[in-house]
């Protein structure tokens, strides 16, 4: 249990110090997770898992004893694959007790292998890419619809905007001018198989999103004072849709996992890869 | 018999439901003066998206919609919305959330826009999906019921098959749906003919020829496929003896492996099933693919015949 496990209410403003030191508290967890369930995917849990920590504990209107609020931000992880990295989070929001962590991927937890919306705090289940950006226009066009105020966060994957189905929501989203919608893509370039650029080069992302009319930023995934920039930006007052390029590090936090696709879909191999990766990452 | 258009009344119900309803919303993909969702459209036209040629965008977005509170009608021609089975499958069926998928134009009625546009194994992929249930009305006063009955009663994912042609109205005007029951139109001793859809305006007028030839055939419109009426099967399996089914879809994954599911379970007798034999359809006046498909009235009435006689064969009347 870390000090933050309780954390309830409305979302507070931490330092930055502070979110460093819950974001790494959260990649002790993935590792524990993904350890203990001899699978998962701490590559890109470990990448988006900053954005996570800063969105949840310092950006997004969200109450943790009321996870129907009305008014709450919704996030999507349309990369389901990251689910140890939103589980981690909710639990440290407080969302549901950490204790129930280790029971993911296993029988009689509720923790499903992909996100799952039967765990507290989770919008809508996601695992199969490309359908969580079309997932988070219905929801923009629904806060508009009823003159609601609340944002939709959507976390992309890169090798996932290789699917038609974002671009397609691309373009609807710019039709719509769903300004409450913000796209979050996790750039750390490498998938499953190899390196994005080797699998399907993206060529430049930004001027592509540009072009689809959205606004477009780029920022440093890792780095709390240009995420809290960047979320800023997202923020302020605008027409189009938003889409924040994040610049991340796959694995990043274990130096074995950095920049490799081999932990993408796999756990630290043995008892001293799990405890090397303990100890890079600062566990207490 | 008097023939009126499902859609056009699709369209009707829409505007009048959308009226007292202001969680509905509307989803089309460039088809929305086909599928007749535009009526809504024109009415309401903040609550209706015309997502383009975006199939994939449109079921995605209408999940996100029924995720925050909307009652969202999906619609487009048949054949285009499975391209986007995966997302009625993950975005959809496991939320488990209220996503109607209206659907226009299947089977071989499409008629001269040829085998492309006919598709004819759309119930059977959509049966198979956890939490999907599947609906094909035989005529307007069945649609008409069955929207008042999805929009008060339901927040679970449907999919509901029209049609491009209109259908002869069989139902009495004070028919009311029941989910999971099925209608007997016509009631008989020698042969049960289940059917939906299209095939229930024929099935009936090959009953009438049945009866010339001294078989009574019962005709009994199926339009809930998902959930099956097992018990009315069962019961007219056990008093009829003989079973025909017809579909205007594929006989695998359709109405009549449906229907041969339950007897073959619960009471084998043989079922002769009506329906596309492993092919697609081809262009042509709707009329005319009927009987080159052997899916016409007289075909009906040759396989009721057929099956009738063949009584010694199959022994499994007690």
């Amino acid at each position: 249990m870390g000090e933050y496990s309780g954390v309830a209410g409305k979302t507070a403003d931490f330092s930055n110090d502070t979110l460093l030191k819950i974001s790494k508290k959260a990649r002790e967890y993935i590792i524990r997770m993904v350890y203990e369930a001899k699978s998962g995917h701490p590559g890109g849990s470990l990448s988006i898992i900053d954005i996570l920590t800063y969105l949840y504990f310092n950006e997004m209107n969200i109450d943790p004893t009321d996870q129907n609020l009305a008014d709450r931000d919704r996030l999507i992880m349309s990369k389901g694959h990251a689910s140890p990295a939103l589980y981690a989070i909710l639990a440290l929001r407080g969302f549901f007790p950490v204790e129930l962590l280790m029971g993911f991927r296993k029988i009689n937890s509720k923790l499903e292998g992909h996100v799952h919306r039967g765990v507290p705090g989770v919008e809508t289940s996601t695992g199969s890419l490309g359908q969580g950006l079309g997932i988070g226009l219905g929801m923009a066009l629904a806060a508009k619809l009823d003159s609601k105020s609340y944002r939709v966060f959507v976390i992309l994957g890169d090798g996932e905007i290789e699917e038609g189905n974002i671009w397609e929501t691309m373009m609807a989203a710019s039709k719509y001018k769903t300004s409450n919608l913000i796209a979050v893509l996790d750039r750390n370039r490498v998938q499953l198989d190899d390196l994005t650029e080797n699998v399907m080069p993206m060529g430049d992302i930004s001027a592509k999103a540009a072009s689809f009319g959205w606004d477009v930023m780029e920022f440093n995934g890792h780095d709390f004072r240009d995420i809290r920039r960047a979320f800023a930006f997202a923020s302020q007052k605008r027409e189009k849709p938003v889409f924040l390029i994040a610049n991340t590090v796959k694995g990043k936090g274990v130096s074995y996992m950095e920049n490799t696709s081999k932990y993408h879909g796999a756990p630290p191999a043995n008892q001293e890869e799990f405890e090397k990766a303990l100890k890079e990452i600062g566990a207490t | 018999m008097v023939s009126e258009s499902l859609r056009e009344k699709y369209g009707e119900k829409l505007v009048a439901l959308g009226e007292s309803h202001k969680e509905i919303v509307v989803l089309d993909a460039d088809l929305s003066s086909s599928t007749r969702t535009g009526m809504f459209g024109k009415k309401f036209p903040e609550r209706f998206f015309n997502m383009g040629i975006s199939e994939q965008s449109m079921v995605t977005a209408a999940a996100g919609l029924a995720l925050s509170g909307k009652k969202a009608f999906v619609s487009t021609f048949a054949v285009f919305l499975t391209r986007t089975y995966e997302q009625i499958r993950q975005s959809v069926c496991y939320n488990n959330i209220d996503v109607k998928f209206v659907v226009t134009h299947p089977g071989i009625t499409v008629g001269e826009d040829g085998a492309t546009h006919q598709i004819i194994e759309d119930t059977g992929i959509m049966c198979g999906l956890p939490n999907m249930k599947v609906i094909v009305p035989a005529d307007t006063v069945e649609v008409s019921s069955l929207m008042d009955y999805l929009v008060d009663k339901t927040r679970t994912p449907y999919y509901v098959r029209l049609s491009r042609e209109k259908f002869p109205v069989v139902n009495q005007p004070d028919y009311t749906f029941i989910e999971g029951k099925n209608t007997v139109l016509r009631d008989g001793a020698d042969l049960t003919i289940f059917c939906n859809g299209s095939m229930v305006g024929h099935a009936l007028n090959a009953a009438e020829e049945l009866k010339q030839q001294a078989i009574d055939a019962a005709v009994i419109n199926v339009s809930s496929m998902k959930p099956l009426d097992r018990e009315n099967i069962i019961k007219y399996a056990k008093s009829t003896g003989h079973i025909l089914t017809a579909e205007e879809h594929s006989i695998y994954n359709g109405l009549g492996s449906r229907v041969a599911e339950v007897v073959s379970e619960e009471y084998p007798v043989s079922v002769v099933r009506i329906g596309m034999r492993d092919t697609f359809g081809k262009s042509g006046k709707s009329w005319e693919l009927f009987d080159y498909f052997h899916m016409g009235i007289k075909d009906i009435v040759d396989a009721g015949v057929k099956c009738f006689l063949e009584e010694d064969k199959y022994e499994t009347v007690s």
